[in-house]
This record gives structure tokens, C-alpha cells and sequence, in this order.
């Protein structure tokens, strides 16, 4: 601080706040051209998908789409299997939503709510679970789930993710519980309630946010995840979404791609996702930093 | 919690009495309910992460390739695998560059991350709004779904970057960006930190917001120059955010598999552009070796958990101090 105190005390200007500063100007085009690049790959994957292979190799560049029509979706959709793998992907993604809420959330209790032995060795286990990386053990979970007789079956490959995901929401959901105080169950304790009734009316309405928040890390793990499906998910049967459009990229590209096709199942898969995304964001920011910086 | 006893009232140690003082609800005698708690969670990370772990510290020091497959019953070896693999200079080729590319990757992403973030402090509100869109639409996109999208904009024929580059005189035509390993890495950069941007730019901003204003103009007032309060103002504020960002792009990157992966099925020779994660899958489920396999993997394990230990501990201390 004594440095910039030093440095130049003539510098004092009238602090008009509400000039226009050509270096605010020149920031904020700067920044249109950064939002530009990051938005381009995904309005480009959407143009794409709406125009015929012949538009797309016809050496020019169409910032909008040339003739646009729903023909590549339908083509996408004709080739019978986007459903399968759709319904693949809805139950693998739900099973590993509700068995990694229901198995955290009883977890972070046992940690915020507990003190015991054995308390700290598990909150360490946690913390050292979420760095491990699946691309370390990949091949020896292939070899348990092919042991289990689980390969391409939702519970197989739902036992590994609820396994990847359950650490991080267990740290998660414990900021929430622990952000209850304790004094408010104890208060309708004192008021005639059981300590379940006391729970279940007064600590877990408070907990909904929390839920909400790791419902939707859980859920977008599972539903993007694609190294683990890979190793587990092999038969045409079982794959997953993320698994399914690598495959149709594959056979794309054996007979000259069809990137308006590509682009289409591409975006078949983004496009929720996005949407879903941009809908819970703020909800989920702000339900991480919560569970994140709280005690 | 302690009955199915749907009715409350008689429950002796948790009921409130229903007459006279209430006694001090306290958890402090040894209970078996936290055990009970876990047990869920500890069972499923027995069986899916220890099991394994467990298996493939044994299997590294197996002879486990195809025949074991088949049913023939693997031999100890001790440390072969190891012995072996570390006397592989391919090994090392593959560690080198998982390194580099590991390094660079968290170094540009953490770079242009806060710089996005310094850029959405300084901008116009109309404009921050759009970065933070654009931002939130990368981020949210799935990772084969934007893997397939950039091997589109940099598809050797028709593809959009070519188009571009040979529209502003340069000859793109039918260049092809992933045949060349260096240009291959380059491709995967773009791509990664494209995905990995959003992530540290809105962690930086976050941290950028806590810095009050008021210690920002009174260095103004000072005569501080914008790169003098940035340096010795917001930095040291915003350092802890970056340090953890930093540390966790490390740790990320250090393991990226699908989009190497993603990229190879596009072009590019596995050989020459693998990295630690393809190098084991193509050993492991390419062919069938396990036990070389398994003993890279526990190699990149303990190079993950030493790498993480210090963010483990400040985060244990955290917890301890709450």
C-alpha cells in the first residue's frame, strides 16, 4: 500500500462517475468478441443441423441457415436408435439421481448432525474420492462389472456413477445440514414433536435447496458422462446418449459424413441439456458456493 | 428414528417428557445411528471405488493379459509390470507429454479465464450479461456433443476454420489439423480450454466481486494506476479462488480422456498423440493387457493424490475449524 501511496499523488481527478471512457468502449467490444467466440461452436452445431449436406459443402460459409428444414432431424430419428438410447440415458440418469440423493443425504447427517469416531477418516476418504480419476480405475471397474454379470445393464454402469457422484454430494449436502441450526429442531422438540417429526417438518423443507442443488450435479454428471459408458456400455443395446452419438458419428464417417445429420444429433443431445442448464444455473451456483462455504 | 413407532408421545429418550422439565436433548452418548447413516455410502464406495482399487493394486503385479481373460489363472510377478513399463521409453514419452500438455492447458485456461473475468468487472452491463451467457452455453454443452462440433469447424474439407482462414488469403484448403501431432495438440488446446474457460472465469469473477470498491477507489484516489491496484489489490484478494482453480485444472487435465479420445476417432495416430488416459485404455481394453494396464493406473493415481494432497488438507482444516 505505501508504494501506491508514493507513487503519484497528483493523479487526483473529480470523480465523475458517469463519463464515457473510451477504455470502458474498447472493454466491452473486446467482450462481444469473446462472447462471440464462446457462443460460436454451439450457434454453429444449431445452423448446421437445419441445412442439407449439399449447402454445407458448397464451399461458402452460411451464417444462417440456407433453405433450413427439419429433414436432418428426421433422418437422425429415422435410423431407430436415438430412442433406445434416450430411454437408456433417462433410466441410468435416474437411478443414480435418486440412490445418490437418498445414500449423501443420509451421510451428510451422519457428519453434521454426529460427532463419532471413524467421523474425520470419512469426511478424508470423501475429499480424496473426488480427485481420483476415473481414467485411473476404469479398467477394474470394467473387470468388477463384468464379474457382477452388470456389463451393458443400467445397474452396472449406475453403481459406478453413483459411486463417482455420492462423494461431492455428500460435501455439498453437508453445508446445507449443517446451516440449520440445530436450536430450531430442538425448538419444536421442546414444543411436543418427536425428533423425526421435528426433522422431517422443520429441518428438511430447509434442506429443499440443497437437494435441488446436488439433484442437479448428480444429474448432469450421469446424463453427460462418457469415459465409464464407454468401457462398460459396449453391446448396441445399451448405449447411452453420449455413446450413441459417437457411434452415429462413427458410421457417419464411414460413408463421407453427413455433418448435417452429425450436427443434428448433436444437438439433439446439447440442446435439453442447455436449456436445463441455463434454467438451474443460478439456483445451482448459488446452492454451491452455500454448500461449499458454510460449516 | 429410534422405533417404527408411528405414535410419539411414549418414546423415552427422544420424546420431550409430558410433564415436568424437559431434559437437554444431547447427542453425546455413543450412538450407532451414524453408522447406520453411512453405511449406504460407505457400501457402495466399497464395492465400486476400494474393490476395484484393491484388484488393480493386485492385478499391477500380475501376468493378467488374454489368456487370463480366458480363464487361466494369473501368475505373481511382483513388480514385472512396473520394472517393465518404467524401462518403456514409451512410457515416458507418454508421461512427458501428458505433463506438457496437462501444463499448458491449466496455464492458458486459468490465464484467459481471469481475464474473461477482469473483462466482465470493466464491461458494460449488456455486454457482461452476453459473455456470461456465451460463457454458460459452452459449459453446459456435453462433452460429445462439443467434441463432434469442433471436429465439424475443423473438418479438413468443408469445415468452417479452413473456410475462413483461406477466405482471409491464406491457403487452408484441405488442410488437414489433426494428421500432424503438434497441430493435433493444438486442435485439443483450443477445445479444452474452450470447455474449461467458463468454469475459472466464473470462479475469478466471484472472487472479484468481494473485493469492495471502496479499496479500490481510495487507491485511485492515491494515484494507483489500474495496473498497480489490480497487482497489488485484487490479486492477493483473488489469489486463494485461483490457487484451488489452478490446482483442480491440473488435476483435470492431467487426465483428459474423451476429448483425445473424441479426437483420435477423427483423425490423428493414437501412437503419437496418446496421453496417460487413452495410453491405458488402449493397453487395457484395446489389448487385453491388465496388468500393464493397471500398473499405469496406479501410477496416475498416486501422481493425482500427491498433486491434490495440499487442497485435501486446507479443505479438512476448513472443516475442522467450522
Amino acid at each position: 500500500m505505501s508504494t501506491i501511496a508514493a507513487a503519484r499523488p497528483a493523479a487526483l481527478r473529480p470523480p465523475g462517475r458517469r463519463r464515457v471512457r473510451p477504455g470502458r468502449l474498447l472493454a466491452s467490444g473486446v467482450g462481444v468478441l469473446v462472447a462471440l467466440a464462446w457462443a460460436f461452436p454451439v450457434y454453429w452445431m444449431v445452423d448446421s443441423s437445419f441445412m442439407s449436406s449439399v449447402r454445407l459443402q458448397d464451399g461458402r460459409v452460411h451464417l444462417l441457415p440456407v433453405n433450413a428444414s427439419w429433414d436432418n432431424y428426421a433422418s437422425v430419428w429415422a435410423s431407430g436408435s436415438f430412442l433406445p438410447a434416450l430411454r437408456m440415458s433417462l433410466a441410468v440418469t435416474f437411478l443414480t439421481l435418486l440412490v445418490t440423493l437418498v445414500f449423501a443425504f443420509l451421510a451428510a447427517l451422519a457428519i453434521s448432525r454426529f460427532r463419532f469416531r471413524g467421523r474425520r477418516g470419512f469426511i478424508l476418504a470423501v475429499l480424496l474420492i473426488q480427485m481420483l480419476p476415473a481414467e485411473g480405475l476404469f479398467i477394474a471397474q470394467y473387470r468388477l462389472v463384468g464379474s457382477l454379470h452388470l456389463l451393458n445393464t443400467v445397474l452396472g454402469v449406475s453403481i459406478l456413477y453413483i459411486a463417482a457422484v455420492v462423494p461431492f454430494t455428500v460435501w455439498m449436502l453437508r453445508g446445507f445440514v449443517a446451516g440449520v441450526p440445530i436450536e430450531l429442531e430442538e425448538a419444536a422438540m421442546v414444543d411436543g414433536l418427536s425428533r423425526t417429526q421435528a426433522f422431517v417438518r422443520i429441518t428438511f423443507p430447509l434442506l429443499a435447496p440443497g437437494l435441488v442443488a446436488s439433484g442437479v450435479y448428480a444429474f448432469l454428471q450421469a446424463w453427460n458422462e462418457f469415459t465409464v459408458a464407454l468401457v462398460v456400455l459396449q453391446s448396441d443395446a445399451s448405449k447411452t446418449l453420449p455413446i450413441w452419438l459417437r457411434s452415429f458419428v462413427q458410421a457417419s464417417a464411414s460413408r463421407d459424413t453427413d455433418w448435417g445429420q452429425v450436427m443434428a444429433a448433436s444437438s439433439l443431445i446439447a440442446v435439453p441439456v442447455i436449456v436445463f442448464f441455463l434454467f438451474v444455473q443460478g439456483r445451482m451456483t448459488s446452492g454451491l458456493v452455500s454448500g461449499a462455504v458454510k460449516g | 428414528m429410534d422405533h417404527h413407532e408411528p405414535s410419539t408421545t411414549v418414546l423415552p429418550t427422544a420424546g420431550p417428557a409430558t410433564a415436568g422439565p424437559v431434559p437437554a436433548v444431547r447427542r453425546r452418548r455413543p450412538s450407532r445411528v451414524p453408522y447406520a447413516l453411512l453405511a449406504p455410502s460407505v457400501a457402495i464406495l466399497l464395492l465400486a471405488l476400494a474393490y476395484p482399487l484393491f484388484w488393480q493394486v493386485v492385478t499391477s503385479m500380475q501376468q493378467f493379459g488374454l489368456a487370463q481373460q480366458f480363464g487361466k489363472p494369473p501368475t505373481f510377478v511382483g513388480l514385472r509390470n512396473y520394472v517393465d513399463l518404467f524401462t518403456d521409453p514409451y512410457l515416458w514419452t507418454v508421461v512427458a507429454r501428458s505433463i506438457a500438455f496437462c501444463l499448458v492447458n491449466a496455464g492458458v485456461t486459468v490465464l484467459v479465464g481471469v481475464l474473461v473475468a477482469l473483462l466482465m468487472k470493466v464491461v458494460h452491463t449488456p455486454v457482461r450479461i452476453g459473455v456470461q451467457v456465451a460463457m454458460l452455453l459452452a459449459w453446459a454443452m456435453p462433452v460429445v456433443a462439443s467434441m463432434t462440433v469442433w471436429r465439424w469447424l475443423f473438418d479438413y474439407r468443408h469445415g468452417v476454420v479452413n473456410a475462413a482462414l483461406t477466405a482471409l488469403g491464406l491457403d487452408f484448403t484441405g488442410h488437414s489439423w489433426l494428421e500432424n501431432p503438434l497441430s493435433f495438440f493444438f486442435v485439443a488446446t483450443v477445445i479444452v480450454v474452450w470447455m474449461s474457460v467458463p468454469f475459472v472465469a466464473f470462479s475469478a469473477y466471484a472472487g472479484l466481486t468481494q473485493v469492495p470498491d471502496e479499496v479500490l477507489e481510495a487507491a485511485a484516489l492515491d494515484g494507483a494506476s489500474g495496473y498497480k491496484a489490480f497487482r497489488w489489490i485484487t490479486l492477493p484478494m483473488i489469489s486463494p479462488v485461483l490457487s484451488i482453480v489452478l490446482l483442480l485444472q491440473i488435476i483435470w487435465d492431467l487426465r483428459v480422456f474423451a476429448q483425445i479420445r473424441l479426437l483420435q476417432d477423427a483423425g490423428g495416430t493414437p501412437s503419437e498423440t496418446n496421453l496417460l488416459g487413452t495410453y491405458i485404455y488402449s493397453l487395457g481394453v484395446g489389448s487385453g493387457d491388465f496388468g500393464a494396464a493397471s500398473a499405469v493406473s496406479i501410477f496416475v493415481l498416486v501422481l493425482t493424490v500427491a498433486l491434490s494432497w495440499g487442497y485435501v488438507r486446507r479443505l479438512l482444516r476448513d472443516e475442522e475449524d467450522s
